[in-house]
């Protein structure tokens, strides 16, 4: 049969997920990654403020971020990751089949990819939404408007079915061009294919900094659906999910307790609050209950920086993005982030 | 596991072929049984990883949409009118495909033959040409030219009663109420509908498989022409036939037992290439399964719709092109 190779590679992924002996499957992740050096991460193939190339060819995003903060905890450096680009298709397969210790490419925490997949999420590091970007020259100024209207939609995305919900519910018809690759659907948006492009208002604000006149487009005020995107990790291995999602909780936790990577070492040294003390591993031992040393949380602060930095760097106001924290600021300032407390 | 001796032993029972039938028998079982135990191994790793198998979630709304295509399908429907739908757009583009390669590649074929030099240059261009891109490359590019070349789909180029543009090209469609009138396509406020629509990505699709397939089309028809020896086209003439009734009576029977076979090869390939619609956006049988194997993770099923299908579509075709190649094959008396 005559595949491309995007079609293939979730074909030989789950080949080889049926394929090997269960046995396999026991194994601990945390050790293999010890072994290897290396953190096998999964991430966007194009995702600007998630995971995306920068002009030096270094992987940047929020989402590359959960990875270097995973390898600073376990292996004691931030630079210790592979990063395995998928598209979205693939993402699933890759992470079932072994091919990476972790997923964290803006993928939306449903209940069916939950308790379906084999695989579990750990957590949310993105509040999202479902949005609309037109052309400005279409003047439409509202989803409701797009009646009838060509809509570019990535294939195998929660995208693609609240689309159809959200129009369907609105007893309203519209054409779909489905693509399975985020640059193909965007290429085909820009060059004027569709009317409009949906996908989460973040993606959106992505693919609209990367064109040559970003403000002839407009994405639309309608959010159709929440998205809460979030890392995940295959099931069967509890350890290991417990050490991804508290590296995600100790994001948010730094920002709380104001640590940031300019003022990690002074405070490590000086600071006498028990909850910074605790935190960066100068009282209690945090890391051994989950298999990790003592410092490393004071590393991922150092290396990678708490939450918030990690959000200004790649998404907020100071980016191309310009994406407000909205509700990705702490709970304590209004917003939905809240970790369970590290003690 | 092809027996010693003369083919077809099977039915006589001497020593030789009995012993190659037991050979062959123990094969069969040895392969039956590794096929049994790939399957435990195959359930037993999915129930492990604890990913869902089965075939219930067939009958499950898909709740995705479909581009287009002629089954009247919706999101609410199931995933099984989901895999129809697509399997009747991988149908759509091949069967329109064969058809339309079949009718440029002879004529190439027949052009290479042409005792007029710029026929006969031009048609051997194309073939070099054409049968040297790789496909999924001419895809991208006759794509490419449809969506960024052509006006945007508010503003059409008009043909006749067709419009062209972005939005692919619409095309009035003679329909029925209460006696036969034209539906012509008429703009909207997102462009042109009505009519029969064709989309770019099905546009892109068909002419890609027909361009490239008819290059090799055109090798297997020459081929066939040349392997009729001169000596019956020159018979003919002695026996007073015009040169149209030589090609026609003595040459074209002789030629189309030798292009049958491998033609029937040429279509199988076509639609096994429609697969590659998945890289231009064009909702086949492999678009809608990778989509499907995405909304519920079940690769395993989905994947062997996918063979199951093509199998399906191409074991009938290979029927109906043998029942063909037997009409044409040379009769013995």
């Amino acid at each position: 049969m005559h595949l491309t190779r995007t079609s293939l590679a979730p074909l030989a992924a789950v080949l080889a997920a049926a394929l090997l002996p269960s046995a396999a499957l026991a194994g601990k992740t945390l050790d293999a990654v010890k072994a290897r050096g290396e953190v096998l991460c999964g991430v966007n193939t194009s995702a600007p403020g998630f995971s995306a190339v920068d002009s030096k060819g270094q992987w940047v995003g929020l989402d590359v971020d959960t990875c270097r903060a995973v390898a600073a905890a376990v292996l004691g450096d931030a630079r210790k990751v592979k990063f395995v680009p998928l598209n979205s298709q693939q993402r699933f397969a890759a992470l079932q089949a072994g091919e990476i210790d972790l997923l964290s490419r803006n993928t939306t925490w449903t209940l069916t990819r939950d308790a379906s997949l084999g695989i579990a999420f750990t957590g949310i590091n993105y509040y999202d939404g479902q949005g609309f970007m037109v052309p400005k020259k279409l003047k439409v100024d509202s989803a409701k408007k797009l009646a009838n209207a060509t809509i570019c939609v990535q294939s195998g995305t929660t995208s693609e079915k609240n689309v159809a919900d959200y129009f369907g519910a609105a007893g309203v018809k519209y054409k779909s061009v489905v693509f399975d690759t985020a640059e193909a659907i965007q290429a085909a948006f820009f060059a004027g294919r569709c009317q409009a492009l949906t996908t989460d208002v973040s993606d959106l604000s992505g693919a609209r900094s990367k064109v040559a006149k970003p403000d002839e487009w407009l994405i639309l005020p309608e959010v159709i659906s929440k998205e809460p995107l979030g890392p995940s990790v295959r099931r069967g291995d509890d350890e290991w999910f417990q050490i991804v999602r508290w590296v995600g909780n100790f994001l948010l936790e730094a920002e709380e307790a104001k640590l940031t990577q300019a003022n990690v070492d002074k405070q490590k040294a000086e600071s006498k609050d028990p909850v910074v003390q605790r935190l960066l591993g100068v009282s209690e031992d945090t890391g051994k209950l989950l298999g990790l040393d003592k410092e490393w949380g004071y590393r991922i602060v150092k290396q990678v920086g708490n939450y918030a930095e990690s959000f200004e760097r790649n998404l907020g106001p100071g980016t191309p993005l310009g994406l407000p924290r909205g509700p990705n600021r702490l709970w304590s300032q209004g917003g939905l982030m809240y970790a369970p407390p590290i003690r | 596991m092809s027996p010693p001796g003369r083919p077809r032993t099977s039915l006589s029972w001497s020593t030789r072929s009995g012993r190659a039938l037991i050979v062959q028998g123990a094969l069969l079982a040895l392969l039956a049984v590794g096929a049994l135990a790939l399957w435990r191994n195959v359930e037993g790793a999915l129930a492990a990883r604890q990913i869902r198998s089965g075939f219930g979630f067939i009958t499950e709304p898909a709740g995705f949409d479909i581009g287009e295509g002629p089954v009247p399908y919706t999101p609410r429907d199931s995933y099984l009118l989901a895999f129809a739908a697509g399997v009747a757009n991988t149908l759509r583009v091949s069967l329109l495909g064969v058809v339309l390669a079949t009718l440029l590649g002879t004529l190439i074929g027949v052009g290479r033959l042409s005792r007029n030099l710029l026929v006969r240059a031009g048609c051997t261009a194309y073939v070099e040409v054409l049968r040297n891109i790789p496909l999924i490359i001419l895809l991208f590019g006759i794509y490419l030219v449809l969506t960024e070349l052509l006006p945007d789909a508010m503003e059409p180029v008009v043909l006749g009663g067709a419009y062209l543009s972005k939005g692919g090209l619409q095309v009035p469609l003679p329909s029925w109420d209460h006696g036969w009138a034209l539906e012509r396509p008429e703009m909207g406020p997102f462009g042109v509908s009505g009519g029969l629509s064709l989309t770019p990505e099905f546009l892109a699709l068909l002419l890609g498989l027909t361009l490239s397939t008819a290059a090799s089309i055109a090798e297997i028809v020459r081929s066939g022409v040349l392997a009729v020896p001169n000596g019956q086209t020159e018979a003919a003439a002695a026996l007073g036939l015009t040169p149209r009734q030589g090609t026609r009576l003595v040459l074209l029977p002789q030629a189309l037992r030798i292009i049958v076979p491998p033609m029937t090869s040429q279509f199988l390939n076509l639609t096994k290439n429609s697969s590659l619609a998945v890289a231009i956006g064009y909702p086949d049988v492999v678009s809608i399964a990778n989509t499907a194997i995405n909304q519920n993770g079940q690769a395993l099923e989905c994947i062997l719709v996918i063979m199951a299908v093509y199998l399906s579509i191409n074991l009938v075709t290979a029927l109906l092109m043998n029942l063909y190649g037997r009409r044409v094959a040379l009769v013995e008396r």
